[in-house]
């Protein structure tokens, strides 16, 4: 049981630091946790959040930087040290073994033995309906974890930690994929939890969530610490504010490009569960910026319309013509060229060469007769190569050994090796440092002035807010909101990302 | 602005950068790969045997040794292409039984037999069909769909002929396919063989096709998000391995004699086995063809010097089979070392990588990209 009196420092961590070769993942972050109370820790994708959450939770270690635990230093080199310590983290999607019944997936690693050194299922199935009594929820120890609902799973997730005693309890957006009774029953868990005097961080894009459950927040940004502040003192304007921070300014060089006629049209689009009523319209020098939170749907849009994701109904069209479904190779071929988000498992065959992967896309269109040439290919990856400046001295380099600005640019030049009409690209920025992330930008800047149609999906709002002529936001597969470059605020774009106004249910 | 997408000619030719086409010259490239390794492996076994085996030496030797490959080398020519992919077909030789006895049977009912030919390589486009059907369309692993029509296939053979035989073919026939090209030492099959070597050949190592063949075996989201038609190119393989099968069952048949429901029993395991032995790694993604024609060869000579040195069939299946196993660990070693290498930035750090065959798949890349792509999924 939680001993320390309420208010005291349960978790400390001080400008933690943690780079993964040349990207920095986290510069400066900080973060103090008391006992007792419930810490909201918030920041956009990508501010250094969920590093945090790993470091704490021993998956990573710091490079740098001080993490004490009730005033004792530590250092864990596994999830396993940091378990024993008292510290446990709750996903946004636990991972539980599904052909196994909730008491076995609760008692993982740690059966109770009985006298004969066998798994005493007796003292096992009390202890569990102990643990769930207290929680006050009604789950069957009995059944299989297989079927059990998100929320559920969580809460044995949960029921795991308790009965392990942990002292501190993570929650890395758990709410992200919860309905609104089962967020309330979560909040009830986590406030008798915090009365039991465990110290709770609650990580969440959700604002309304935050002001009503927690007692205190953090705002990251960049992957630094920005401010820690009483709930009370602060709005949720203060927090937004914070959290989009710098100014939008060099970073996004965009060039003022002449708006042409509809190239891209998407109608009617709809995939159960999934997306629902799309409607959108791209026209020639355009670069549209679709926004929203991680998991919105915004990825799995633009994936049905280019014919890598199926769809129910709907229709897709490039310059007029119908984009059949399910086809990448017609959409390619009609001008549609989409720069995936997973460039290691979508984008990038990394175990093949810079020229393979840059001639992958218009492998047909480089045969004469039916013959493909090496020279041929060499000839047009020198070109887009050096048109992009990727950073390597052959191009039989293997395009895993490339750094990740370069491996985007890899990736770049096989779409625009295709002359596209329409280049959708989705988190094209993503882990890729600062200089690289500029060139990117100037270079979506410069295919809009061409001509081209630019779909950019993006998780960071002010590469949206710098880099778009019209902000499209997709809130659980809807569009909520459509804002003209002038529109477009910080403020509006996240409102209407987390439908905090709307009837969200 | 320079233009991007369509630059002016004198913006072409004021290129910012340049790039080497390769790290090293091409005849590193070819010397120190896997397929010349293998064929350099054929001729030492084969210049060794000459002087060591009695009679090997003797140019009915290799007449009989090209007799008895010809149908390994034949089924070998696609099952590379299917393996590259990432995918298996172990039902080549029940197909090569289920065609030599549709062949069999259909002549032995006074079907023409160019007729009942035909008819057999239908069956080993259906049986192949079938494969790429079940792995393509249903989604299944290939490799217990192909362990499943191993026995089926297998079991039609024999079903429909029982422990009987069909013998009398026209002489023409198999007399053909016992001849030799001319005067020379080199039978008659190996016209066919060449042929199909050379389409083989073409296809992999100078098609779009090919191209895509390769991509689906090294990451299969991106050759799909790239425009190759992944299920597509899967069922035309499997077909093609079919029909291929088929022909060299007709061979097999018309070689014999015979059409038997048990013909070419075990017969897909001497296939993979001179297959991955030429340098083709069965993670799919690697290898070449000339690697696997010496690779096949290679198999088939040691047989043959071991059976002239009066050797048991269990000693050349245990030599064949420690071979395969000492290039498959081999490969991967070697794959484990250049990794290593690279990882330390050390002299010829990529050199060994960027042949292929010789770097084993799965091999990490460098430190540096394992955490980055931790760090592009930490906010899912």
């Amino acid at each position: 049981m939680a001993t320390a009196a309420p208010g005291t420092v349960a978790l400390e961590l001080r400008d933690v630091s943690k780079t993964f070769g040349q990207v920095v993942a986290l510069r400066s972050g900080s973060l103090t946790v008391t006992t007792g109370s419930i810490h909201a820790l918030v920041g956009e994708n990508g501010a250094g959040k969920s590093t945090m959450v790993k470091i704490i939770a021993g998956l990573y270690r710091a490079d740098s930087g001080s993490y004490e635990l009730f005033g004792e230093p530590v250092d864990f080199r596994s999830t396993a040290e940091a378990k024993d310590a008292g510290i446990a983290v709750i996903y946004q999607e636990p991972t539980l073994f599904p052909d196994l019944s909730v008491t076995e997936n609760l008692f993982m690693g740690r059966q109770p033995r009985n006298r004969f050194g066998r798994i005493d299922r007796k003292a096992m199935d009390t202890e569990a309906r102990a643990l769930f009594d207290r929680l006050g929820v009604a789950i069957d120890p009995e059944r299989p974890a297989d079927g059990l609902s998100i929320a559920d799973q969580q809460i044995i997730e949960i029921a795991k930690a308790i009965s392990l005693d942990a002292r501190v309890l993570i929650m890395d957006e758990p709410t992200a994929a919860l309905s609104g009774v089962e967020v309330e029953r979560l909040m009830t868990i986590a406030r008798a939890l915090r009365d039991e005097g465990r110290a709770l961080v609650f990580i969440s894009h959700r604002f309304d969530e935050v002001f009503a459950l927690c007692d205190t927040i953090t705002v990251m940004r960049d992957g630094a610490y920005i401010s820690t502040d009483r709930i009370a003192d602060v709005t949720v304007d203060d927090v937004v504010r914070r959290l989009v921070g710098r100014e939008v300014g060099e970073l996004y060089p965009k060039q003022p490009a002449a708006i042409g006629e509809v190239v891209l049209e998407i109608e009617g689009l709809n995939r159960a569960g999934v997306f629902h009523d799309v409607d959108l319209q791209v026209r020639r020098g355009e670069i549209v910026g679709l926004a929203g939170l991680v998991g919105a749907g915004r990825s799995e849009i633009m994936q049905a319309a280019f014919g890598v994701d199926p769809y129910d109904s709907g229709t897709v069209k490039v310059s007029g013509k119908v984009v059949p479904p399910n086809d990448p190779a017609a959409a390619i071929r009609l001008g549609m060229a989409l720069v995936p988000e997973d460039r290691r498992k979508h984008g990038l065959v990394l175990e093949s060469t810079i020229t393979r992967n840059i001639t992958m896309a218009i492998r047909g269109r480089l045969s004469r007769a039916g013959l493909l040439s090496a020279r041929a290919e060499n000839a047009t990856a020198r070109d887009w190569a050096s048109r992009l400046e990727v950073k390597t001295s052959t191009l039989d380099t293997l395009a895993g050994t490339l750094s990740g600005g370069n491996q985007q640019k890899v990736v770049l030049a096989k779409w625009l090796s295709t002359k596209p009409d329409v280049l959708i690209v989705d988190e094209p920025t993503r882990g890729i440092d600062v200089g690289t992330k500029a060139e990117v930008h100037r270079l979506l800047s410069a295919l809009a002035g061409e001509g081209m149609a630019v779909v950019m999906i993006s998780s960071e709002l002010p590469e949206v807010l710098g880099m778009a002529d019209r902000v499209v936001v997709v809130h659980e597969g809807r569009i909520t909101a459509e804002l003209s470059r002038d529109e477009a605020t910080p403020e509006a774009v996240m409102f209407a990302a987390t439908n905090t106004q709307g009837a969200s249910a | 602005m320079t233009s991007l997408i369509h630059p002016s000619d004198s913006e072409t030719k004021q290129v910012a950068r340049t790039y080497r086409d390769h790290q090293r010259p091409l005849w590193q490239r070819i010397l120190f790969s896997r397929d010349v390794a293998v064929w350099a492996a054929l001729v030492v076994v084969y210049l060794y045997a000459s002087a060591t085996v009695p009679f090997f030496d003797r140019p009915i030797t290799i007449t009989y040794l090209l007799l008895d490959v010809a149908p390994i080398l034949l089924i070998a020519l696609p099952m590379t292409l299917v393996i590259i992919t990432g995918e298996i077909d172990l039902s080549v030789a029940s197909t090569v039984a289920l065609a030599s006895v549709s062949f069999g049977v259909l002549y032995d009912k006074g079907t023409p037999i160019l007729v009942a030919a035909l008819a057999a390589l239908l069956v080993g486009v259906v049986c192949g069909a079938f494969n790429g059907f079940l792995v393509t369309t249903v989604g299944l692993p290939s490799l217990a769909v192909t362990i499943g029509t191993l026995a089926l296939y297998r079991g039609i053979a024999v079903g429909l002929l029982g422990t009987t035989a069909v013998t009398d073919f026209p002489d023409t026939w198999t007399d053909w396919a016992r001849g030799r090209i001319g005067e020379s030492d080199i039978p008659s099959i190996m016209i066919p063989f060449a042929v199909l070597a050379i389409l083989f050949i073409v296809l992999l190592h100078f098609t779009a096709f090919g191209r895509g063949v390769y991509a689906i075996g090294l990451n299969e989201g991106a050759a799909r998000f790239s425009g190759i038609r992944v299920e597509r190119t899967k069922l035309l393989l499997f077909v093609l391995t079919g029909v291929v099968s088929a022909l060299a069952g007709i061979y097999y048949t018309l070689r014999y004699g015979s059409a038997r429901g048990d013909n070419a029993n075990g017969m897909e395991l001497q296939v993979i086995a001179a297959v991955l032995l030429g340098g083709v790694s069965i993670f799919g993604g690697r290898g070449a063809l000339p690697g696997v024609i010496a690779g096949v060869l290679l198999i088939g000579a040691i047989g043959s010097a071991l059976r002239l040195a009066d050797q048991t069939a269990d000693v050349i299946n245990i030599v064949t089979g420690l071979l395969l196993v000492v290039s498959v660990v081999g490969s991967s070693v070697l794959g484990w070392v250049s990794s290593k290498r690279r990882r330390r930035g050390g002299p010829g750090a990529q050199s060994s990588a960027t042949s292929p065959g010789t770097s084993a798949p799965g091999v990490p890349q460098s430190d540096t990209d394992t955490p980055v792509g931790e760090r592009e999924r930490e906010d899912r």
